[in-house]
């Protein structure tokens, strides 16, 4: 098996899979009918982009296991996503900070990925960039909508900011996979995104009448298996399941 | 208006419903035939957006990435059908804020069968067959109800609702054929959404106060208990080609009829569910006053930043 390749595809759409699921857990409990159905149509298309990545995995493996097994029964320290897309839907403040602050990465990797020289992956990053941009879009808007709106959402949105922008600086660091994959020119050098991400989410936040917080130590270890604490429940539902009622069809 | 005129009106407006013509927002109708509308209409909207949350309830432990897909698209086409009802009933003189309100006090009613829990997997198979399958059984004669918005909403929703139902049929049928546990799942699931679906076609048509006025205004074009003999019918022979068991001991194919004769349905329980007392009345009620009150700063900012945009706009243009 292509260990590397393997391990460079589950790094990506593991953020897929997971931020599927949270936004999937907000179903029928959005703070409006639009919101609500936008919030399911972003976990719809995320869900569908983690299905081409671990097809393509499974593939890649060559061993019989299937898409819901990479999905669904590996071990919590084996799920590679960044810390940020784990963190849970505290408010829809949060939410949309999470959205966001993921969107403006996602888009820029998937733009450069396009560019792969696995024809798989540049496919697949081709289909999944049309809906990323639409998701940047929507998280965009919100983050203006509540910073620029009332004294409480700008309150709001600022604490979710504030927050979650010590996960912002996993997203550049480079896993071993990622070195091999860049080096054959299958995969995106993300330390080179790093710079445009920040003006544009500083730019987007000074439109939000919002502060860039001034951080100077950031989380990581997501990239490593090192998750937060919200990754286990979170895995404990999506894996029930398949752990409950194994080697079973659905 | 005279009452002379009135009664003309009145007179025009059934010789238009006879003709099956449709009735549109800006035309004349009784006021009765509004109030009638609104209640039917939003009760409609608000089972869809109810009905969002026993199945949202399994979105995030669905078995695969198939069947979340599936589930997650099946619960968003739910959100969809409440949408374009609200903004139907809408049309009738109502805000979507009025009929919120409506719903969250108690006032407005919702699909009773939403107030049992969905415990395993398999009820995702079970609502989609037979709650989606008795809804469409129900929803079906209204494409061609009189009330013009509501007739073309209900056209798009049936659509979905019988994709729904295959679905569910499906989920069902993968689980029949499965394992042992898997069956025993789907034979559990059964036994208790049966007699709850049949419950959703309403009262006993002695007992149904709207019958009379709603088959008049074609609201409704058959008797509750027509649909659900329909529903019976047509269920029966689904379930024993799956080779489950339908849970009645007094089920019985009746030659003379060419329909299938059923046990006694338990009205009380069906009453006490309408009345709040169903096992997750509360709770249902409970996650949607949660979202419409939790969601209340974020509607206000979406406000709030949309008039300071027009505000920018307007300065800009002078």
């Amino acid at each position: 098996m292509k260990e590397n390749l393997y391990n460079y595809i589950l790094g990506i759409a593991d953020n897929s899979l997971i931020l599927g699921q949270r936004m999937g857990e907000l179903c029928g409990h959005g703070p409006s009918l639009e919101t609500d159905i936008a919030c399911t149509n972003i976990s719809l298309d995320l869900f569908g982009q983690v299905r081409s990545y671990f097809q393509y995995a499974a593939k890649v493996s060559g061993d019989g296991r299937t898409e819901d097994d990479i999905a669904m029964l590996r071990k919590e320290r084996d799920y590679k996503n960044v810390l940020l897309v784990e963190q849970p839907n505290t408010n829809f403040a949060y939410t949309i900070a999470r959205q966001f602050l993921f969107d403006a990465y996602h888009l820029a990797f998937l733009s450069e990925l396009q560019k792969s020289t696995d024809l798989t992956l540049s496919a697949i990053a081709n289909k999944c960039i049309k809906e990323v941009s639409y998701h940047e879009r929507f998280s965009s808007d919100w983050v203006k909508r509540l910073g620029d709106g009332t004294e409480e959402s700008c309150v709001k949105m600022q604490e979710a900011i504030d927050d979650l922008w010590t996960y912002t600086d996993e997203l550049f660091h480079q896993t071993e996979a990622d070195k091999a994959m860049v080096a054959e020119g299958v995969g995106v050098d993300v330390t080179k995104l790093k710079e445009d991400y920040y003006k544009r989410v500083h730019r987007l936040l000074e439109e939000a009448t919002l502060k860039v917080p001034q951080l100077k130590w950031f989380q990581k270890g997501g990239k490593e298996g090192i998750h937060t604490e919200h990754l286990g429940y979170l895995l404990s539902d999506l894996q029930y399941m398949q752990r409950a009622y194994p080697n079973m069809e659905w | 208006m005279s009452e002379e005129q009135i009664k003309n009106l009145e007179k025009q407006f059934e010789e238009r419903i006879a003709r099956d013509e449709k009735i549109e927002p800006k035309d004349w109708m009784p006021e009765k035939y509004r109030q009638t509308h609104i209640r039917q209409m939003s009760q409609h909207a608000h089972s869809e957006i109810i009905g969002m949350l026993p199945e949202g309830n399994w979105i995030t432990r669905a078995p695969s990435l198939r069947r979340k897909v599936a589930l997650l698209a099946k619960v968003q086409d739910e959100a969809g059908h409440g949408l374009y009802l609200y903004s139907a009933t809408e049309t009738l003189g109502i805000s979507r804020e009025e009929l919120y309100e409506q719903l969250h006090t108690g006032k407005a009613k919702y699909s009773s069968i939403f107030n049992y829990p969905t415990l395993t997997w398999a009820d995702m198979g079970a609502i989609g067959w037979l709650v989606d399958g008795a809804a469409i059984i129900n929803q079906v004669p209204l494409c061609n109800t009189s009330y013009g918005p509501y007739s073309r909403a209900m056209i798009r929703v049936c659509k979905e609702e019988s994709f729904h139902q295959r679905q569910g049929y499906e989920i069902m049928m993968k689980l029949a054929n499965g394992t042992p546990e898997q069956k025993e799942m789907a034979q559990d699931a059964l036994n208790r959404w049966w007699w709850p679906s049949l419950m959703m076609l309403g009262p006993t048509d002695d007992k149904s106060v709207h019958t009379a006025q709603s088959m008049k205004w074609k609201l409704k074009r058959k008797t509750n208990d027509e649909l659900r003999q329909q529903f019976i019918d047509q269920t029966v022979p689904q379930a024993d080609l799956i080779g489950l068991t339908i849970p009645d001991p007094d089920l019985k194919w009746n030659e003379e009829r060419q329909s299938y004769d059923f046990g006694e349905i338990n009205w009380d329980e069906f009453w006490q569910v309408v009345k709040g007392h169903g096992p997750m009345n509360k709770e249902r009620m409970r996650a949607r006053i949660n979202a419409w009150e939790c969601g209340e700063w974020v509607r206000d900012a979406a406000m709030a930043h949309a008039e300071k945009k027009q505000q920018r706009k307007q300065k800009q243009a002078v």
